[in-house]
């Protein structure tokens, strides 16, 4: 790996001034850090206005009946805030913001294989974006199905279904342009030197996520053009009237849809294994262990899918073998946990903020993932399904997961994308806040959950009324721990102390280049000898 | 790894250009894929009905249709030898062969449809809600799956179409063909898709 450090001979990636002007040099660049910068921007707006859908129905759930809206708003709210998280935030977040930004620097290269199919991508992320988000304005009121758009109520309900549905199959387009764009740039792109077993677990976990995004989005692609046709032509795959099986779109839009858990979190492991290393100031704990894991669960995670549907009705030997091979997946999962806490033991920690949110992660984490496991033994998830108890699981593993290392990325990397470094007590207060909002905001529901009161439902009986204003009053807290947050990474772009190429002593290589890159990154493509985490 | 050196602007990776046009076609078999399991399934538990509605369909247009394909294939795989053998004239004729193929298949395809329509078949229509739900599915999926198919048809031309466009322009000569070799093998998937849809809505009756 190259040591010397490439201060500011060449412009950066920020001022490059190239064949356009203005806000065209954005949205037309095909440069791999400026499309990662656009992602970062575009999801920013619609993560706070999803958040917000989230607070307000929190808000809503403070007292029994009719608080703040209607039950049909409340559908509404729901739908809109799973699709925008799911569609447009989770499943392409980090690869789209973090690996558009870093794979390429972070394996030696100046760019992704395919620049412009990288632009387009984020072109059809915007089209798929507006064309979903325009169901909440046009025809006959906003889709209630939530996002599962399950049948056959979705092409029953008289909501404007279509554009909904039609956007989330054009978002399919631009996550499979990403992951194809990405396996390519890893099999052709890596730096001399840079064999498979020399690659950081970022980009490692980056191929994990493309071959899911590649081979698991048509099939929710097909699936929702199958709802498409079926509202418009009178098809019927799925509706029982016209001979459909309901139970087949389950079956089609989870195997499309549990991969698409391991997109979310995939990425999310890919980031911690890159935040641990460097905080510790030591090799990571079993490399070859968190690879192979990474691999495992993007396999067996293709063959899990029914354990969303156990009490859909399925056979019983389909029964067994989905929970027992539920239970399989979480052995990778737990394989990387020991490893990132097997990395801490005896290390000289630097605790800094980025580490901090790797610290939370791997607490919300695990509750997500062992809340998991009561989900997908078969007796305990009859009683829970369809109850607040999942809805909490899902935000830990989700929102805990992936949106903790969303933000633990971009506090770890920022200084590297904007040349500038945010105010780090800020920085801690505002994750102090946020952690105990959002253990406040979801613990509760676990044991609501138990206790049997259901989800998505905008009204509750009076022995539920405790836990919730519990819950409600953290999601209050955890909103204004992420104002803290983002009004600081916000105001630090632009009144930030400048940073230096490595503020925190990382190894790795985009640690190797100036702070912010140039166009090229590399001046020179360096040859890679080392292991990526060599520290003593 | 000398093409690691060059300038961002200037770099080609013919071998990475094809590597991401087969990844992008394993998506196309799964988006078929889907539409396949949807027919099992239905066919499966509906194989009486299946074999009568088969019986509709016109045999003969099919394996003309399948014949089409098969030379059109050929045809584009032989585009992609002339290009190297410097023959830039031989490379546009069969490229405009393809085409025209291409165009017959859909011709084919137009009556094929207009003729079932004025049948009364096609979805949402009086005949169909008076069939079985076994023939209803059938014709279903005959409609989205071939329907699916025409549209692969259309912009595999519309693909060619443009590369012709750079044959014209000499963008595509002998040592810088991949772009014309990708079309070729997205004719092929195509052309691949069209044998399986082929026994299963014609032959197997």
């Amino acid at each position: 790996m190259s040591e010397a450090v490439n201060q500011h001979t060449e412009v950066s990636y920020l001022e490059y001034k190239g064949r356009f002007k203005g806000l065209f040099a954005w949205i037309f660049s095909t440069d791999h850090k400026r499309i990662g910068l656009l992602y970062l921007y575009s999801m920013l707006v619609l993560f706070s206005v999803a958040a917000l859908l989230g607070l307000a129905m929190k808000i809503e759930l403070i007292a029994p009946g009719k608080t703040i809206m209607d039950a049909q708003t409340y559908n509404s709210f729901f739908t809109l805030h799973g699709i925008t998280m799911i569609f447009l935030i989770v499943v392409p977040g980090l690869p789209a913001v973090f690996g558009n930004f870093f794979l390429p620097i972070m394996i030696g290269a100046k760019d992704v294989a395919f620049p412009k199919l990288n632009l387009l991508s984020w072109w059809i992320y915007i089209i798929g974006a507006f064309i979903a988000l325009s169901a909440q304005f046009i025809g006959d009121g906003p889709p209630d199905t939530g996002w599962t758009f399950y049948a056959p109520y979705s092409f029953r309900t008289g909501t404007n279904m279509l554009p909904a549905v039609t956007g989330a199959f054009v978002l399919g387009f631009s996550s499979i342009a990403t992951g194809i764009n990405f396996i390519v740039t890893m099999h052709r792109m890596r730096a001399p030197g840079m064999s498979w077993m020399k690659m950081p677990l970022f980009p490692w976990a980056l191929y994990g996520t493309s071959w899911i995004q590649v081979l698991a989005t048509p099939i929710v692609g097909v699936t929702l053009l199958m709802i498409v046709l079926e509202r418009t032509m009178q098809i019927g795959f799925f509706d029982p009237a016209l001979g459909g099986d309901p139970i087949l779109y389950q079956h089609l839009f989870w195997i499309y849809s549990h991969p698409a858990v391991y997109i979310m979190i995939l990425p999310a492991m890919g980031v911690i294994s890159e935040i641990i290393p460097t905080f510790a100031r030591k090799t990571i704990f079993g490399y070859k262990a968190i690879v192979v894991s990474t691999l495992a669960i993007a396999f067996v995670g293709y063959f899990v899918w029914g354990h969303h549907m156990f009490t859909s009705g399925m056979s019983g030997t389909a029964l067994y073998t989905f929970s027992i091979l539920t239970f399989f997946v979480a052995i990778p999962s737990a394989i990387k946990i020991f490893n990132w806490v097997a990395t801490l033991h005896k290390a000289s920690i630097d605790i800094q903020t980025p580490f901090l949110w790797a610290l939370c992660f791997l607490f919300v984490f695990m509750v997500g993932g062992l809340s998991g496991m009561v989900l997908g033994a078969l007796s305990t998830n009859v009683h829970l399904h369809d109850t607040a108890f999942v809805v909490a699981h899902f935000h830990f593993i989700v929102f805990g997961g992936t949106g903790y290392a969303f933000f633990g990325a971009i506090h770890y990397w920022y200084p590297k994308m904007f040349g500038k470094m945010y105010d780090k007590s800020w920085a801690n207060i505002g994750l102090a806040i946020f952690f105990t909002g959002f253990n406040i905001l979801y613990l509760p529901m676990f044991y609501l959950g138990m206790t049997g009161m259901p989800r998505r439902y905008y009204d509750y009986v009076d022995e539920f009324h405790g836990p919730n204003i519990v819950s409600s009053l953290g999601a209050l807290l955890m909103i204004s721990g992420l104002i803290i947050i983002i009004t600081n990474l916000v105001r630090s772009a632009k009144h930030g102390v400048p940073a230096e190429a490595d503020p925190w002593k990382g190894k790795t290589l985009e640690w190797t280049v100036a702070s912010p890159p140039s166009l090229e990154n590399f001046e020179e493509i360096p040859t890679v000898t080392k292991h990526p985490y060599g520290y003593e | 790894m000398n093409d690691h050196q060059v300038h961002i602007d200037e770099h080609r990776d013919d071998e990475g250009a094809k590597t991401g046009m087969w990844i992008f076609i394993f998506t196309e078999l799964l988006l078929f894929g889907g539409l396949f399991i949807a027919y099992s399934v239905y066919r499966y538990l509906n194989p009486l009905a299946f074999h009568l509605a088969a019986e509709e369909l016109d045999t003969t247009l099919g394996t003309i249709n399948t014949v089409i394909l098969l030379v059109s294939s050929m045809t584009i795989a032989m585009s992609i030898s002339a290009i190297q053998y410097k023959n830039k004239k031989l490379t546009l004729i069969l490229m405009g062969i393809t085409l025209l193929l291409a165009l017959a298949f859909m011709v084919n395809k137009y009556f094929e449809w207009s003729g079932k329509i004025s049948h009364g078949i096609y979805p949402g229509s009086m005949t169909l809600q008076e069939a079985s739900r076994g023939e209803l599915l059938f014709f279903g999926l005959y409609y989205a799956m071939t329907g699916l198919h025409a549209l692969h048809i259309v912009i595999g031309m519309a693909f060619i179409g443009y590369v012709m466009h750079l044959v014209v322009k000499n963008e595509v000569q002998h040592d810088n063909f991949a772009i014309l070799e990708n079309s070729g093998l997205y004719w092929h998937l195509v052309d691949l898709i069209w044998i399986f849809l082929f026994p299963l809505f014609y032959l197997i009756t």
